[in-house]
């Protein structure tokens, strides 16, 4: 069984105008998602800003109002769940935000945020406590004194450190990792990308790993899910999507990814000229109708692509 | 080179922690002139935002102790009130701040708060200050400007908040803008687009600007002059391809070495050992790379590090550049040439 089992998901905000602040439209910011995370696998969710890939992340850890949809999580539907049954099954699912400074709550210290979902649910001494919160915090490469500073005391870089080690307390099954390391400098950011790897191995965690960046994702992932303005276009493993990529918009991110050696930069400037063409020509064959871009089909066991 | 617009002399900015103030920014020199974009480049923790945020005058002042001199247009801004400051800040001044929801008010619609400064600094209509602001809008890359106009920043998505920040910080044409990562969010596409304004401004202003990034890519697109920081100090500055052509300094070419591109196929990504001391535990005496790399010998430090002028208009701190190499066993460097 998968570990979770996204089906149809829909998220729609409205949209308010006019004089009596009625809805006149909808943002259908996550407009019919499904995909599936085994134990033990990461998901690559990719796409441009805006397309709707944090609004699926906080859906699926409950902090969105679903419009419609199921979200599985160990063959439990949890989207339709309130209250404190909801944090009982989601409590091994943490989340690391994309904002980690408005995520971090500025009057607590480091310890008390970082034990904060610890003290929730189990019960240990406050030396136990402080060891156990000293050893996340040196793992994603802080300094153990740093538990007892406040996050404004803090770099960019630390902050979302401090959100990673955060999310690691309690030992999630899953964790939703939105843009975890894009604050952080390639040698930090190798680090906590290795620690991340260390640490599902050792666990067996989930990952479902979100990123504007192809590049990114391309050392990490198993398989990833391309969105594009709230939908899927393609979805497949690792090698289908940087091999074979088959929609035009998956292409055409695979192009951006720079080029840093320097014999291939000009190789790479002309394929992307290309790709950009055939994407401005071949645009609206994308949508059906009514607009909305197809549904997936699948052209192998692994790979599906949205087509008419 | 045109004018200067910024020269920062002996920079020092202390936090207080504890009884004591620590500094996280310590003996910095820098100019910044028109036309130009001088790039700070830094391991997380560095200092880069400390030194961004004193020369904008935004730390608070009872937990900050600033030294030295930050010149800009024949006036030292450390010494003017808070009132004169406003008047610069958001006009001939624009800040892009790294975190777009510290930056953002909760509370007020997009539109209006990109017209704030516009209110204060130009003299323009209601009407044409809308059509202004749709105009930024669209030209930092937000398709809907109509909608996000009214909306307030929660109902934004990072990249969106990060984009109204820039339009904010361009809002009144600045002479001097300081971007502190100003595209981490942003896809490529949009990262180009918002280079490409940048240069327009600059074209249009001979604005100057200092661009606080640690994407590396960036800084070969965008950068004239680059700053190499480390725990709190210049220890490279050079022109952009000189320092990735010829990096000197152990933590330039660490740096450049743990670029992921750079170490095909490895499942592992280099990974500079050790982890930047925090501000109280920091040795403040001789170089403080060292502790990062022991594997080389004491000898082959200056006993108190300075900058030396290598080349012509290329500065190294501390002498251990010379017989540095990377550690047994580590990946050699591969060549950073840009072309
Ligand atoms: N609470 C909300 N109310 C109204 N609209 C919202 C809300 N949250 C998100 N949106 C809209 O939904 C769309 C998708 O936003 P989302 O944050 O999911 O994008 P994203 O893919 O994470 O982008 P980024 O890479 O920039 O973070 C955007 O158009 C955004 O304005
Ligand atoms: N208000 C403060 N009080 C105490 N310490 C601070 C404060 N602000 C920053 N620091 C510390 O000063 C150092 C420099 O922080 P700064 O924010 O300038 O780093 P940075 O180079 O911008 O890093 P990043 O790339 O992660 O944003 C860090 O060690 C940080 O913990
Ligand atoms: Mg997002
Ligand atoms: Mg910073």
């Amino acid at each position: 069984m998968s570990l979770l089992k996204v089906n149809d998901l829909k998220v729609h905000f409205p949209i308010r105008g006019g004089f009596f602040k009625r809805v006149v439209d909808y943002v259908r910011a996550t407009d019919g998602i499904s995909f599936e995370i085994e134990p033990g696998e990461t998901y690559g969710l990719v796409g441009e800003s805006g397309c709707g890939k944090t609004t699926t992340g906080r859906a699926v850890i409950g902090l969105n109002h679903v419009t419609s949809g199921e979200i599985l999580f160990e063959g439990k539907d949890i989207a339709k769940l309130r209250g404190k049954e909801k944090r009982l099954h989601t409590r091994d699912i943490q989340m690391i935000f994309q904002d980690p400074y408005s995520s971090l709550n500025s009057r607590k210290r480091v310890l008390d945020i970082v034990a904060e979902p610890l003290r929730n649910f189990e019960r240990l001494s406050p030396d136990e406590e402080l060891s156990r919160v000293q050893a996340l915090v040196e793992r994603v490469g802080l300094n153990p004194e740093a538990v007892y500073r406040y996050p404004h005391q803090f770099s960019g870089g630390q902050r979302q450190r401090i959100g990673i080690a955060r999310a690691l307390t309690l030992n999630p099954k899953l964790i939703i990792a939105d843009e975890p390391v894009s604050a952080l400098d390639v040698s930090v950011q190798a680090q906590v990308l290795n620690f991340m790897q260390d640490i599902q191995k050792e666990f067996n965690l989930s990952y479902l790993f979100i990123s504007h960046d192809l590049g990114v994702v391309q050392h990490l992932c198993d398989r990833i899910g391309i969105m594009y303005r709230g939908r899927l276009v393609e979805e497949g493993l690792a090698e289908d999507i940087y091999e074979n990529p088959q929609h035009i918009y998956t292409k055409r991110l695979i192009s951006a990814i720079p080029e840093m050696d320097p014999a291939k930069r000009l190789e790479k400037t002309h394929l992307r000229q290309a790709i950009d063409e055939e994407y401005y020509a071949g645009y609206e064959q994308s949508f059906d109708e009514n607009g909305r871009l197809f549904d997936l089909k699948k052209i192998s066991d692994s790979h599906s692509v949205s087509t008419p | 080179m045109g004018n200067t617009v910024l020269e920062i002399e002996n920079l020092r900015t202390s936090f207080s922690i504890g009884e004591k103030y620590y500094p996280a920014v310590d003996d910095v020199s820098l100019k910044v002139h028109e036309n130009e974009v001088l790039a700070i480049v830094g391991e997380s923790g560095c200092g880069k935002s400390a030194l961004a945020l004193s020369i904008i005058g935004l730390h608070e002042q009872r937990t900050t102790r600033l030294e030295g001199q930050v010149n800009f247009k024949g006036q030292n801004l450390l010494k003017l009130s808070r009132k004169r400051l406003n008047k610069i800040r958001g006009k001939e001044m624009g800040m892009i701040f790294q975190d777009p929801m510290t930056a953002l008010n909760p509370l007020a619609a997009i539109g209006a708060q990109i017209e704030e400064p516009m209110k204060y600094h130009l003299k323009l209509s209601a009407a044409d200050m809308k059509k202004r602001t749709l105009e930024l809008l669209r030209r930092v890359g937000i398709k809907n400007e109509n909608r996000i106009y009214s909306q307030y920043p929660h109902e934004l998505s990072g990249g969106m908040r990060q984009r109204v920040v820039i339009a904010i910080a361009l809002a009144c044409d600045p002479v001097l803008l300081l971007a502190d990562e100003p595209t981490t969010a942003l896809d490529v596409t949009i990262q180009a687009q918002i280079m490409d304004l940048m240069k327009e401004l600059q074209a249009q202003m001979k604005t100057g600007i200092i661009l606080i990034t640690h994407d590396l890519g960036v800084v070969a697109e965008m950068a004239d002059k680059v700053a190499v920081m480390y725990a709190g100090q210049i220890v490279e500055l050079a022109e952009v391809n000189e320092l990735f052509n010829h990096p000197m300094h152990p933590y330039t070419r660490s740096l450049l070495n743990s670029i992921p591109s750079n170490m095909p196929n490895k499942d592992k990504l280099h990974v500079i050992q050790g982890i930047v001391p925090t501000l109280q535990k920091l040795e403040r005496t001789g170089c403080r790379f060292a502790p990062r790399i022991p594997w080389i010998p004491a000898s082959e430090h200056e006993e108190n590090p300075i900058i030396h002028e290598v080349k012509p208009n290329h500065f190294v701190r501390c002498t251990c550049y010379k017989n540095f190499h990377f550690e047994e066993g580590e990946l050699g460097e591969d060549d950073h040439v840009l072309t």
